[in-house]
């Protein structure tokens, strides 16, 4: 059953209770010459299709290697991992290459940061979508291909998409390369949709325009997106579902509403706290998050936060430093898990909150 | 300790009492040439970086300069500190036009100006530790006696909060954050006047851009240096900065107080831009946040269109902003408030409506006339 939902076309009409994507358990580690890099440890989170999954981090906290897993881009030879990650119910850690190649871009698309990086200067724009429809639909002509890729262009709002689809890549502006790399990931219909920082490069107006588009072809399409950001701002209106990351480990999971009004791990109240909001009183000093991210060649003992955090005083004894918390559900149960060890969190946060206020 | 940085500065400041800006800079233009390709190089068109951009920033106070790419906010600065040659207008400081002024004649002015650069990685000398990089400066303007510029290095990095034992590392021994310490350190070296920070905090990760501002906010109340904050982090700027320039295509459209730029924005593009920041208090209502949607893309800077530069995506634009272009006038009774729009006024979500439903309508009718053409 493990490879059917990838070799049967079929398999895309996913019907289960099982949500489409399933990351269970996901470990990977990076042999170096200085020692074992531990980028993601023990992460686990769903996807349903439909929904948007927000994955926020600092560089460095394992965001972007967990989804690299997920679309296969790691070198086997160079990478140590485990778990299991289920794509439409198929096994997909360790899947041979041709297998992967036929998920990847069909069930599974990626966009990333850097389009100009990640479009081939010497070819047309139009042409590399076409190749990105035709590796997939070997039935299909040259012309259907070339076709498709102009309707795709049209569709993430390209001006005159037949002419445009003849420039190369340096000839169109940020905005646009952005549009047709997003043009090239959804040619094939994927369910799953990865965002790897897909608006950090771009002007306001142009990521709102980008996120409106986005948001436009889940609700057409019904694909899962994962979006990996670091700017809560763009989650707080992108995403139903938050991970917030730490040092290669999920320290904070739930709704985005929860998450962001009602945080109950030091790390993300640190994050909140520490970025100048708009209606915030200009006048007021910012409160950074102390120190620098935590290395993984040797991650700290205990809580990856503890060397960071400012309320470990507030844990009975040097639990901090000794033990790992455990993801558990907060006071508000299930739907909001953290990895702390304070026992009433929100309080104390929000106690701390009124405190830095009024000094 | 830090006394012995700020004692000198005192003294070396004869002008300030006669309540000129430190910084006044008129009718600034930039423009780069193109050129043909082939043997003959001809100059075939220019970019109109910056064109006629007029500013001017007070003693110890911040301007913050926003805008999106292109807008010739990088240009603006780095015509400031000479980097570029400007094409013509005048930039007074402290009673001294630079614009003319020879390298050799601006060597004794560069002591005053310094620059905070974007990128912490490609501004410091791989090759060269962090006593080089700072320690330069002070001796290329000889400021301390040659045997005192250890001990004034290590000063500064305690200063901008890094250990001043780490003198003799090199720049890849410090994370993303500790590099840009590193880097204000050597612009704070010759104890400027005025310092241009070119998106200081925009290549750092969110909790350490925190530390990097508030280090600036009390270098600058510290020793009284002026900033010229450039960023397109709009929400970054309206901490740091009590007077906000906004510029478009290589024009400033809109200059005032944080308030009013923030609150009341008369023209349409700050407007718009406003709109478009997403907001983390989003995520209590769920969803997008009402934006205004700006059609197309910015114009070419070699072509820019006639009259009001941001007509081609406005949607107030009526006939006139083809013709003439708007100037910087005040807004109703606030002398610091300035817009540059034929029909500047506080947003108001029914006229863009309205003119939404026009302009639709006007599409479908001239689809609907090509058709009839066609048939």
């Amino acid at each position: 059953m493990t490879t059917s939902a990838v070799a049967d076309p079929t398999a895309k009409e996913w019907t289960s209770d099982e949500p489409f994507l399933v990351v269970d358990d996901l470990t990977v580690k990076f042999p170096t010459a200085d020692g074992l890099v531990h980028a993601v440890t023990g992460l686990s989170y769903k996807v349903e299709l439909g929904k948007t999954l927000g994955i926020v981090g600092e560089s460095g906290s394992g965001k972007s290697v967990s989804s690299m897993a997920v679309v296969g881009l790691h070198d086997p030879k160079r990478t140590r991992m485990s778990g299991s990650i289920r794509v439409g119910g198929a096994e997909v850690v360790w899947l041979s290459e041709s297998k992967m190649r036929r998920l990847r871009g069909n069930d599974v698309a990626m966009i990333f940061q850097d389009a100009l990086a990640a479009l081939h200067p010497f070819y047309r724009v139009g042409v590399q979508i076409a190749e990105a429809y035709l590796s997939h639909h070997p039935k299909a002509t040259k012309r259907e291909a070339q076709q498709k890729a102009v309707s795709m262009l049209d569709r993430v709002g390209i001006p005159q998409p037949d002419q445009r689809a003849r420039d190369f890549p340096h000839q169109f502006s940020g905005g646009m390369r952005q549009r047709a790399m997003i043009a090239m990931a959804l040619v094939n219909d994927p369910k799953l949709l990865f965002a790897d920082e897909p608006t950090t490069a771009l002007d306001v107006t142009v990521q709102a325009q980008i996120l409106d588009l986005l948001q436009e072809l889940q609700r057409d399409f019904g694909s899962a997106i994962v979006f990996i950001t670091h700017d809560l701002g763009v989650i707080a209106e992108m995403a139903d579902q938050v991970l917030v990351m730490y040092g290669g480990r999920a320290v904070e999971y739930g709704t985005c509403k929860d998450i962001l009004t009602t945080p109950q791990m030091p790390y993300t109240w640190g994050l909140l706290e520490s970025i100048p909001e708009m209606d915030s009183d200009p006048t007021q000093r910012l409160l950074p998050i102390a120190g620098t991210p935590p290395s993984l060649l040797t991650p700290p003992s205990g809580c990856p936060f503890h060397p960071r955090c400012r309320f470990t005083g507030d844990v009975p004894g040097d639990l901090c430093e000794r033990e790992l918390p455990e993801l558990l559900p907060g006071i508000e149960g299930v739907r909001h898990l953290k990895r702390c060890h304070l026992r009433d969190s929100a309080e104390v946060l929000s106690r701390a909150a009124t405190s830095t206020r009024e000094s | 300790m830090t006394e012995t940085i700020a004692s000198d500065r005192s003294t070396a400041d004869p002008s300030s009492a006669d309540g000129s800006p430190l910084l006044e800079v008129t009718d600034l233009v930039k423009y780069f040439p193109v050129k043909s390709s082939g043997v003959i190089r001809r100059v075939i068109g220019q970019v109109q970086a910056v064109d006629g951009v007029s500013f001017s920033v007070g003693r110890a106070e911040s301007l913050g300069l926003v805008g999106e790419s292109g807008c010739g906010k990088t240009t603006t600065g780095r015509v400031l500190t000479k980097l570029y040659e400007p094409t013509s207008g005048s930039m007074v400081f402290e009673g001294t036009d630079l614009a003319p002024l020879s390298a050799k004649e601006m060597l004794p002015i560069r002591k005053d100006v310094q620059m905070i650069f974007q990128d912490p990685y490609t501004s410091l000398n791989p090759r060269h530790t962090v006593g080089a990089i700072v320690g330069t400066p002070l001796q290329v303007h000889s400021v301390v006696p040659r045997n005192k510029v250890l001990s004034r290095v290590q000063e500064l990095l305690e200063l901008v909060g890094l250990n001043p034992e780490h003198y003799n590392r090199y720049p890849n021994e410090f994370s993303g954050g500790q590099r840009q310490r590193i880097g204000i350190a050597r612009a704070l070296a010759l104890q400027p006047k005025l310092m241009i920070a070119d998106e200081p905090v925009s290549a750092l990760d969110v909790s350490i851009q925190a530390q990097v501002i508030n280090l600036l906010q009390d270098l600058q109340k510290e020793f009284d240096i002026a900033f010229l904050f450039i960023a397109h982090d709009l929400s970054v700027v309206r901490h740091f900065c009590p007077r906000v320039a906004v510029m478009y295509l290589g024009k400033i459209v809109e200059i005032g107080d944080r308030e009013s730029i923030y609150r009341n924005a008369h023209h349409p593009y700050t407007q718009a831009l406003l709109s478009a920041i997403p907001d983390v208090s989003q995520a209590q209502v769920g969803g997008r946040r009402e934006r205004i949607w700006l059609e197309g893309d910015v114009p070419s800077p070699i072509n820019p269109p006639s009259g009001c530069r941001f007509r081609t995506r406005c949607w107030k634009a009526q006939d006139i902003c083809a013709e003439q272009e708007p100037p910087l006038l005040q807004i109703g009774d606030n002398p610091g408030h300035q817009a540059a729009c034929h029909f500047s006024e506080p947003y108001d979500s029914a006229i863009h409506d309205a003119a939404k439903i026009t302009r639709a309508a006007a599409s479908r009718a001239a689809t609907e006339s090509d058709e009839a053409n066609a048939s």
